[in-house]
């Protein structure tokens, strides 16, 4: 029953350090610790559940932490005296169960002889609307990563994350270089490529190698549509950059639930999203798809710098973003590139979506607006309206996001990152690489 | 399809808690936003504290329902100057920025396993009422006209928060007819310009940033009184929704973002009732219902859109004190 | 130290007649005239000024005083640091190093708005009036030390209703000055651009300031609003006030400046009277000799013609003007000094 998906094992945390790493977190645990050992878990908010029984010799195990991860949830619990446990799951799928063997009492682990990361297992919600899963304890080594292998792996996990980042920072970054438009409706642009991706490939029965690059094509045409029909009437108009930022706020919503207004609250996968892992060096193993999507990230980002700096429009384009009006003045249509430049993130954050879709994995309605804020953060790290800023503040905060996980619990992932973001506005208001306006 | 039901239901929705509550930090967003310019996109984490804060004080240390009410209050106002230091002397957008990732921690750590104990973390709080319900001066029993049906709770939560609300009202119409009120709308339009002029603009927008905080929290915990305090209601879509209520009625204007909560909630409460009925009697084909309650969110956000391009100013609005500043 | 005669009454209704020639202030340097000469009665000394943006140093002056109860004028070319000079006096922009006293406080690292409460009050070079505010409102605005823009009374109307009246009444009274009483109560937005320019100047004034800085105040204001407004300037200092301002229009800085202070690429290349000034070598050089490629007030329409004839015309100005003064110099104390030869 269980298939082997380990690209999911990754997300979660194998060490599973219970998070006090911060001092508030000591405080409220040594606070409370009493009630603290739940042993079921939303089970009344969801219609599906895991549950399990975890056991030594038939002796029940008491305050063993069991995960479960999939399609963007993540819940945990403590095994009961009777050592049960159960959690409720949102959707009819795949799910990922993580024993946390440091809760283990010493010398036993999980044994499971066919299996290198025994403690990590794939359930799927059966027919009856549940799944069991059963962990076998006994004398043996612990399937542990050494601390460096996870640095090693995290780092790896980072950049891939932080270029997929970067892809869609890059496009919001020049939009805003070139419009001053805070485009929160970016996250919708993602989520287009990667269900671009999905109605070709699932819907129409494209092979995928041949479903993206149209997917890319489509999310480019939805740029031009975005501007041709809504941005440039705008322009025209006059209309404030405060109110763009609020009709891009309408616009997110908007597109989000039509998003799913037609594929529902679930989850989807795109074909290979369960590609097998090749090992490379010590720990760190990266699928085929991973490894291709780092190709991807790094050949688009570097072509769309070769562009920014070497073509006609790439060159038209800094210059918009540097002073617009003077721009216009030395005889650049301001419009066209303008035009050029949607497209271009559009098919940029298309891009980025159907990466992200292979990287969480899988397809919801909200997947971008997930890591809108991510990339905003990339690009206010990096100044807002610098390109090459957004990918910087992108591959730190892809790296921040992974790399907190050895200290932090998985589910507060995206609070370094972002508390990163607010800091650093501290001591940089015009962020890493942005520049002081005038006064006067 | 049960149009006397739709209809109660409908008119009923004009005095709910949820109603009173978005009115409250509407309220709040108008002091930040309207008036002082300030793009707070950080309600849903003011609402968020206050409503915690009232119930981890009843929850875990036993407070009292006023004692609770000033935890809340309290934390929101921390809040609002940690986030304030470093962001309010950043440009407009920056701020924008900031606040919703602020928001966004606020809620991730309310959400996260690791404080389950105190914050229930996914499943939220519950079962804080005891002490508020105590003190409910209204015999038990059902009282009212017509949808206004309530019973003796109902009516206490809509009291209390009628009173809030009230006053929230009186407080932010009397600052902004002051010269508090011009300071911080000239800082609206050019803050440079009121520096200029020996006026300590930081401290003006901490104070707007706080009164909205307070407002916001106020909201979080008359929206908490009824029932519970979910994690999933304090997404960045309620702030976007806060601001869709403010943006109908009137950002720069003391009764718009009233009358914004009042239509907010009117329509959505319509339209969660009609659509689904228009699905079921077969008058809106190819749609499920499930599909049909997506529909009222689409045109939440297509309403944002329209009434930002169309009608800036909202229903009560002065198109000449366009809140809309370029910046 | 201003040889103060008597006004000719501010409140009298603007004149398109040639106005009358006030007493310049005189004596008021040290020594001999040359960049950074000390002033007998300064109010601002500053040293070793310096900002930069990236590679530019669009500031970098070693020491500069600017005389008390006179109306000093800072010309130079368009980028000369003028306005960056102005940013960093006032606390609006940092210094990469350098410090610099007001009446004998020092303001280094001093925000802006305390710089303006100590009654070091400035304009903008691009107007800010508040146009989502009546012209009375942004008045009111001016007024310092006012009860009611706490937030704590100003929930009590009872607190500050009178304070406010009174303020009222004194922004009546400068409104009625500056020929905008009948706009008191449209929004700041409907106003001209030179209306604006006056209105800030206005507002201004109603923090009651010892030091007025205004950067360019006669930008777009058309010739008869100009002539009223140079009698207002000539009146501050009248009223002890002192005057600092920028202008790139020569005619108006010979008619009131009692100093003027030229800068260049961010230094003082020159200062003194203004007929000494305009007669130096490096004056014609850096400044007026550049008008001849462009100037911005000819961009912004404030100048008409084309930018060869602005040349021929301030050449000619200055000629016409040099020749005026030369002959009216009647009261001048001190002795015609000729300003260094600095190339
Ligand atoms: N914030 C800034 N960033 C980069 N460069 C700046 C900034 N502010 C001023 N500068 C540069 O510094 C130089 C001095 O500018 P400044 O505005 O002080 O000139 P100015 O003397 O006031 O000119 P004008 O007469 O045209 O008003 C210019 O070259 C300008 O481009
Ligand atoms: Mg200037």
């Amino acid at each position: 029953m269980t298939t082997t998906r380990i690209r999911r094992a990754r997300w979660t945390k194998r060490s599973g350090v219970l998070a006090l790493a911060t001092l508030t977190a000591t405080l409220a645990l040594t606070l409370l610790a009493g009630p603290a050992a739940a042993d079921d878990i939303n089970l009344d908010k969801y219609d599906f559940k895991v549950v399990g029984n975890v056991k030594l010799n038939s002796v029940p195990l008491e305050d063993i932490e069991i995960k479960v991860d999939g399609g963007g949830y993540s819940a945990e619990v403590k095994t009961d005296a009777e050592g049960r446990w159960a959690i409720g799951v949102p959707e009819k799928g795949d799910y990922t169960v993580t024993l946390n063997e440091d809760t283990l009492p010493t010398d036993i682990a999980v044994v499971d002889e066919a299996d290198d990361s025994p403690n990590v297992k794939e359930v799927s919600i059966g027919p009856s609307g549940s799944a069991v899963m059963n962990f076998f304890i006994g004398r043996g080594e612990r399937n542990q990563t050494s601390f460096f292998d996870q640095l090693v792996e995290r780092t790896v996990n980072g950049l891939n994350f932080g270029l997929m980042l970067g892809l869609a920072a890059i496009g919001l970054s020049l939009v805003y270089g070139t419009t001053s438009i805070s485009n929160f409706a970016h996250g919708e642009m993602v989520t287009f490529g990667a269900l671009a991706t999905l109605v070709m490939s699932g819907g129409l029965g494209v092979p995928i190698w041949g479903a993206i690059p149209i997917a890319i094509l489509l999310s480019m045409a939805f740029g031009y549509v975005l501007d041709a029909g809504l941005w440039r009437p705008l322009r025209k108009r006059g209309v404030g950059v405060v109110q763009l930022m609020i009709v891009s706020i309408g616009l997110s919503l908007a597109l989000r639930y039509i998003f799913q207004f037609f594929i529902g609250g679930g989850t989807a996968q795109l074909p290979g999203a369960d590609s097998p892992k090749i090992k490379l060096f010590g720990s760190v193993s990266l699928s085929v798809v991973d490894m291709t999507s780092m190709g991807i990230s790094v050949v688009v980002i570097l072509a769309v710098a070769w562009w920014l700096v070497r073509t006609r429009i790439g060159k038209a384009t800094r210059a918009v973003a540097d002073n617009p009006s003077l721009a216009a003045a030395s005889g650049i249509d301001v419009d066209f590139v303008v035009r050029v430049v949607w497209i271009v993130a559009a098919g940029l954050a298309g891009l980025s979506g159907i990466l992200w879709a292979y990287f969480r994995p899988g397809i919801r309605w909200d997947m971008g607006a997930q890591i809108l804020l991510l990339i905003f953060a990339a690009v206010t790290l990096g100044g807002l309206g610098t390109a090459f800023g957004a990918l910087v503040g992108s591959i730190v905060i892809g790296l921040l996001v992974e790399l907190s996980t050895l200290w932090i619990s998985s589910d507060l992932k995206y609070v370094g990152a972002l508390g990163v973001l607010v800091l650093v506005l501290l001591l940089r208001p015009q962020g890493l690489l942005g520049r002081k306006e005038r006064v006067g | 399809m049960d149009f006397l039901q739709i209809l109660s239901n409908t008119t009923s929705s004009i005095l709910s808690p949820a109603t009173i509550a978005y009115a409250l930090a509407a309220v709040g967003l108008a002091v930040n936003f309207g008036y002082a310019g300030l793009l707070n996109m950080g309600v849903a984490a003011s609402m968020a504290i206050g409503a915690y804060g009232y119930a981890i004080s009843a929850l875990t240390f036993g407070f009292p329902w006023w004692a609770g009410m000033f935890v809340g209050v309290g934390a929101s106002i921390i809040f609002a100057l940690l986030l304030g230091i470093p962001t309010l002397r950043l440009r407009g957008d920056y701020l924008a920025i900031v606040t919703i990732a602020a928001a966004e921690v606020v809620r991730l750590l309310f959400l996260t396993n690791t404080f389950d104990a105190i914050t229930g973390s996914a499943d939220g709080l519950s079962g804080y009422h005891d002490s508020f319900r105590a003190s409910n001066p209204i015999p038990d029993g059902t009282y009212g006209i017509g949808p206004f049906t309530y019973n003796a709770t109902g009516w206490w939560v809509r009291i209390f928060g009628l009173v809030i609300l009230a006053l929230a009202v009186l407080i932010v119409f009397t600052i902004m007819r002051s010269p508090w009120g011009r300071v911080v709308k000239g800082i609206r339009e050019d803050e440079d310009a009121v520096r200029a002029l020996g006026k300590n603009v930081y401290a003006y927008k901490m104070q707007a940033l706080v009164i909205g905080g307070v407002f916001g929290a106020l909201g979080g915990i008359v929206y908490a009184l009824p029932s519970s305090v979910n994690p999933g209601v304090y997404v960045t879509s309620l702030t976007f929704f806060i601001y869709t209520a403010l943006l109908l009625g009137g950002a720069a204007t003391v009764f718009g973002p009233v009358l914004g909560a009042v239509l907010f909630w009117v329509v959505q409460t319509f339209l969660s009732n009609v659509l689904p009925a228009l699905v079921t009697s077969g008058i809106l084909p190819f749609m499920s219902t499930t599909q049909a309650q997506t529909l009222r969110f689409i045109l939440v956000g297509v309403a944002l859109m329209l009434l930002v391009i169309f009608k800036p100013q909202g229903l009560l609005g002065n198109k000449k004190e366009l809140t809309f500043v370029k910046q | 130290m201003s040889n103060s005669e008597e006004l000719p009454g501010g409140d009298e209704p603007m004149s398109t007649a040639a106005p009358e020639q006030r007493p310049k202030s005189t004596g008021l340097h040290k020594g001999e005239i040359a960049p950074g000469v000390a002033k007998v009665d300064p109010i601002i000394i500053a040293d070793d000024i310096r900002r930069t943006f990236g590679g530019l140093t669009a500031v970098d002056v070693k020491h500069i005083e600017i005389p008390r109860n006179a109306i000093t004028a800072l010309i130079g070319p368009n980028g000369a640091g003028k306005t960056t000079l102005f940013n960093l006096l006032t606390g609006f922009d940092k210094p990469d190093a350098g410090k610099w006293t007001f009446e004998g406080h020092s303001l280094s690292g001093v925000p802006a708005f305390k710089v303006a409460q100590l009654g070091q009050v400035r304009t903008f070079q691009l107007t800010k009036a508040l146009g989502l505010l009546t012209v009375l409102e942004n008045m009111k605005l001016g007024a310092k030390g006012q009860r009611g823009e706490r937030l704590l009374s100003s929930l009590f109307p009872a607190l500050w209703r009178k304070q406010e009246s009174e303020i009222e009444e004194r922004a009546m009274v400068l409104l009625q000055k500056f020929k905008l009483a009948e706009k008191s109560e449209d929004f700041a937005a409907s106003l001209s651009g030179g209306q604006r320019k006056l209105l800030e100047m206005a507002r201004a004034l109603m923090s009651e300031p010892t030091l007025v800085m205004l950067d360019e105040p006669m930008a777009g204001v058309n010739p008869a609003l100009t002539q009223s407004l140079l009698d207002h300037i000539l009146d501050l200092k009248d009223e002890g006030m002192t005057v600092l301002f920028v202008e790139h229009d020569m005619h108006m800085v010979r008619h009131i400046a009692d100093w003027v202070i030229v800068m260049a690429e961010g230094k003082v290349v020159a200062e003194g009277p203004p007929d000494e000034v305009m007669k130096n070598q490096a004056v014609i050089d850096a400044y007026l000799g550049a008008h001849q490629d462009v100037d911005l007030g000819v961009v912004t329409g404030r100048i008409a013609g084309d930018i060869p004839e602005v040349g021929k015309y301030m050449a000619d100005e200055v000629a016409t003007l040099d020749g005026n003064i030369r002959s009216r110099s009647h009261k001048d104390s001190t002795p015609p000094e000729h300003p260094e030869k600095s190339s």
